[in-house]
């Protein structure tokens, strides 16, 4: 379901531009807003969350659609953790259908789907790789690297049970917006995947804002 | 030199765990013997548990939300655990994760181990808890698993289906192992089983010997990117990992 923010950039407390084969880290406070903004259109930006008090309670994808009866992501979505819990809601959303079951692509994935020559091209699991190993404090590890969010990207299944990566619904300056649901740690690879179509081969860069409010 | 001959069956009751290393041509053969049975089930490199089982990249490499015979399931590192050689049933879930104590709790009751006993009412999320325990494995570990005989099937508007009446008396799936894999499992009710009474189905699993791996092989061949997958296994036996037979692929 669609639904617009009332939020204005202009009163937002933290603005950045991700650019493609880049990732952004970050905790969320309980109550803060986080918009996503695919700033040129069909941009996949692979996000993960973890609970900043116990970063083994994290996002959990099965859990999350299982609980909603529903395999799209949209407003009004709570995203679980593994134990459950609400890490965060969809509070907004002008695209009205996100994935959450093609996952991360990888150095490795990438050899199955396209060529084993292209084993060395860059990908969303190197970024994630990258972030935790520079932000060693949160104790992050590979082993908490599973099963994403791509907000922006829309992937159906047919009722034979078919997966297809059709045409993205978003475009241009079409955004998803998030209330913190918790204090949670935040991370975002801005898909590098220049072997896919759903994004004309041509990664662009996401922007991320927070609002301190929770009023609204 | 591999002489492995000899096959091994036994069966799991309804709502239990269990765990096994399997090596690199092994046939695993699980039966569903009553109906409405389910099996949750994971994988992982024995050798390094940081590769296991990566749903994400095993339906998109395949282009399905179902598996079923011609399938082959993925590892994070984009090599092949197993191929599903056989499959009389046409449909199991890897999407809708793992029965919880509380929802088990909430569905059927808590039948405690104090007063039940063996038939205690477990769930599947802290059945592969404890299985992974055996080989340090813990909750970061646990990703989206496997839930053989169960179908869920997706509408047109997204909406999750479950079909009770999928898994049939005698529905059978064969795996092929393509290398070795340390296999964690339970049969404790799939998470969106309605059943009135906690459902508690026996498996049979039967483990024996593949035969070796043909040019013409139906899963190998059954997309161009199992040709893909299964040369990223060949390059893995050829820099052979500790403890993989040379004969596997």
């Amino acid at each position: 379901m669609k639904r617009a923010s009332d939020l204005l950039p202009g009163e937002a407390v933290f603005r950045h531009v991700i650019n493609a084969g880049d990732y952004w880290i970050d905790t969320l406070r309980e109550g803060q807003r986080l918009r996503i903004v695919d700033v040129e259109g069909n941009q996949a930006a692979d996000t993960l969350f973890f609970n900043a008090a116990d970063v083994a309670d994290r996002y959990s994808a099965v859990d999350t659609i299982r609980e909603q009866g529903n395999v799209y992501l949209s407003c009004g979505t709570p995203l679980l953790s593994t134990s459950g819990n609400v890490l965060a809601e969809i509070v907004a959303d002008t695209v009205g259908r996100h994935d959450t079951l093609g996952g991360a692509c990888s150095s490795e994935s990438n050899t199955v789907r396209y060529d084993l020559e292209k084993r060395t091209m860059h990908a969303c699991r190197d970024s994630y790789l990258l972030a935790v190993g520079q932000h060693e404090s949160l104790g992050l590890s590979k082993r908490d690297l599973t099963h994403n969010i791509n907000f922006f990207m829309n992937v159906p299944v047919t009722p034979a049970g078919g997966l297809t990566f059709a045409d993205g619904l978003s475009g241009p300056g079409e955004y998803v917006e998030l209330r913190a649901a918790m204090n949670v740690i935040v991370l975002i690879s801005n898909c590098p995947q220049l072997n896919n179509p759903c994004n004309a081969y041509n990664p662009t860069p996401l922007e991320v804002l927070i609002w301190d409010t929770d009023v609204l | 030199m591999s002489t492995h001959t000899q096959s091994y069956e036994t069966t799991v009751a309804g709502g239990k765990h269990w765990s096994l290393t399997l090596s690199a041509g092994s046939l695993l053969r699980l039966v569903d013997l009553e109906g409405g049975a389910n099996v949750g089930m994971l994988f992982y490199n024995p050798g390094n548990t940081l590769e296991r089982y990566n749903a994400p990249d095993t339906l998109k490499c395949q282009h399905t939300f179902k598996l079923t015979a011609g399938h082959c399931l993925y590892s994070d590192m984009g090599r092949i655990f197993c191929s599903i050689v056989a499959d009389s049933g046409g449909w199991h879930d890897t999407v809708c994760g793992n029965s919880t104590k509380r929802l088990v709790a909430g569905r059927w009751g808590e039948k405690s181990y104090q007063q039940y006993r063996n038939d205690w009412t477990q769930n599947g999320h802290d059945a592969f808890i404890v299985e992974g325990g055996k080989y340090g494995l813990g909750r970061r570990d646990l990703v989206a698993n496997v839930n053989w005989f169960s179908k869920v099937a997706v509408a047109d508007d997204g909406s999750l289906v479950f079909d009770p009446k999928h898994a049939r008396s005698g529905a059978a799936v064969a795996l092929r192992f393509e290398m070795d894999t340390l296999v964690l499992l339970h049969t404790c009710p799939h998470p969106l089983d309605r059943s009135a009474q906690y459902p508690r189905k026996p498996v049979a699993i039967r483990i024996g010997r593949a035969q070796p791996l043909a040019a013409d092989d139906f899963c190998m061949n059954s997309r161009p990117e199992n040709v893909r997958g299964f040369a990223n296994n060949a390059l893995y036996h050829l820099c052979g990992p500790a403890g993989t037979p040379e004969s596997a692929s």
